[in-house]
């Protein structure tokens, strides 16, 4: 999720505020798939279509815009994921769906060192740190990853180096739709997905993402874990309908005091925009 | 090499170039000079591709070049080094210098890209001692160097520098020049863009004057040395007034 934030950000600056709904997207159309298809084949379709919508909305939203200011960005990803989550509560209606676990049942587990774990917390465990080891492979090995962080850098230098800075973004967009349904598809198994369950997991990856510094992967996991077991905790002190209120109230002290994350460089921070 | 008809170029409903008309053969150093705001940055950046023409036509090699992006500009060959040195300041040096010859890797040209880093390094070896570190960590001289790496990665038939002196001490000017020197003795065409008009003026063949948009006058770069106006508007030297005295 938060790394999702962080591909589109890491390319172009921008922070999508969609991306919420490419994890629903990504679950919901693997549940749709599953009714006819095998399981990896339905997640693969699912992603593969919710992708398609990543490159789609770039093409039709923000391609056309000539150096939009960061609140127009803002805006007009909130306005997508409205979008988003109206079309889909069309198409699917109001149902919870979910995906069978992968592996074993809702019942079983795994016992590791006195703690009962759901093999598809190892599953989601297992995705994330493959996702994260490809992706920075990806950034800092590849010709292609290192166009889009140039493109992220300075816009105008990665053209005059022959880059093609809209197809940049374009694929910018494909990567995190893609992250973000794979990521749909791996946790809807435990958390279910709705139409409308896109929002509160946004705004826990962006807490994550900035938490952890913006444009790093590798951070992001480790901060995704931190707010986890902060929320878990929480549970003993507060209600624990009052879990989400901890992970804004984390992502407005991080704001306030430490805009680069706790991971984040000082030093990098100042040699990016915002 | 270049050749520029009549370009008419600017931002928005502002116009900044007026019917500029140029040349550069090919092994020239061309120097453009003028005052802040005279519109010599636009130019580059016409020639680029990184602004619209409005009118006129940009020949590189015999081909219109006008109306083509930025990208596909760098592809035929025309690399510009942009004011202020734009480099890609997160991430690292030689990542910076790879990203140069990314036009080089999309020709297949791959086992070329290794000797020409190794050319790059040779011409800047302080590049080479920094290579692993983070672009933005450098010195302006450093960064300037940097630029100038990046845009030959391409090997570009023509490199335009955009200001390549701007806010570097004496010293590492005069090195930044001596390479300018040395990459038109390798067969480089250089377009120069300078307001230190002095020091561009000696190490060019030939100049343009560039005021508020226009090219009011141009020549062999000794002529415009010598000339009157010139010393008196760009190298702070009234002869008028020294014969005088």
């Amino acid at each position: 999720m938060a790394i999702g934030f962080n591909i589109i950000y890491n390319t172009t600056g921008i922070i999508n505020f969609a991306q919420g709904e490419f994890v629903m997207l990504g679950g919901m159309t693997a549940v749709t798939f599953h009714q006819f298809l095998p399981l990896p084949l339905a997640i693969l379709c699912g992603v593969a279509v919710t992708m398609i919508v990543g490159a789609v909305i770039e093409i039709l939203f923000i391609r056309w815009l000539h150096k939009p200011s960061v609140l127009r960005m803002i805006i007009i990803t909130i306005g997508i994921s409205i979008l988003i989550r109206e079309i889909s509560l069309h198409v699917w209606g109001e149902s919870v769906r979910a995906l069978p676990y992968f592996t074993g049942t809702s019942v079983t587990s795994y016992q590791l060192g006195g703690v009962y774990l759901s093999p598809q917390v190892l599953w989601v465990i297992g995705v994330s740190a493959l996702a994260v080891a490809a992706l920075s492979a990806f950034f800092n090995l590849t010709m292609l990853g290192r166009q889009m962080r140039a493109c992220s850098a300075n816009r105008d230098a990665a053209r005059l180096c022959g880059v093609n800075a809209g197809n940049m973004v374009t694929l910018s967009f494909m990567l995190s739709a893609a992250i973000g349904a794979i990521g749909g598809a791996v946790i809807c198994p435990i958390t279910y997905v709705h139409y409308d369950g896109g929002t509160p997991l946004a705004i826990k990856g962006f807490t994550v993402a900035i938490l952890g510094g913006l444009g790093n992967s590798m951070a992001a996991v480790g901060a995704g874990m931190i707010l986890g077991i902060l929320e878990s905790f929480s549970i003993w002190v507060l209600p624990a309908a009052y879990k989400e209120v901890i992970s804004i109230s984390i992502l407005l002290i991080i704001l306030f005091l430490k805009p680069s994350g706790i991971f984040g460089s000082a030093e990098a921070a100042r040699l990016k925009d915002f | 090499m270049l050749r520029i008809k009549n370009l008419e170029s600017g931002y928005g409903r502002l116009k900044v170039l007026k019917k500029v008309t140029m040349h550069i053969g090919a092994g020239e150093i061309v120097t453009i000079i003028g005052a802040n705001g005279a519109g010599k940055t636009s130019l580059l950046k016409t020639i680029s591709g990184l602004i619209r023409p409005r009118s006129g036509e940009i020949l590189f090699d015999m081909k219109d070049i006008g109306k083509l992006p930025a990208e596909k500009i760098v592809f035929m060959g025309c690399s510009l080094v942009p004011e202020g040195r734009q480099i890609f300041a997160p991430m690292t040096v030689r990542e910076n210098i790879l990203l140069g010859a990314y036009p080089q890797l999309r020709k297949n040209n791959g086992g070329a890209v290794r000797d020409d880093i190794e050319r790059v390094y040779g011409i800047f070896p302080r590049l080479k001692e920094r290579e692993k570190q983070l672009a933005g960590t450098l010195s302006g001289g450093e960064q300037q160097m940097l630029a100038i790496a990046r845009a030959l990665m391409a090997r570009p038939k023509l490199i335009m520098m955009d200001e390549p002196s701007m806010g570097l001490s004496p010293l590492i000017m005069k090195d930044i020049f001596s390479i300018i020197t040395r990459l038109r003795e390798e067969g480089n065409t250089v377009l120069l863009v300078e307001q230190n008009a002095k020091a561009a003026l000696g190490i060019a063949d030939r100049g343009y004057v560039l005021e508020t948009g226009r090219i009011i006058m141009q020549g062999a770069a000794e002529d415009l040395l010598s000339n009157r106006d010139v010393q008196r508007a760009y190298l702070g030297r009234d002869l008028d007034a020294e014969v005088t005295m």
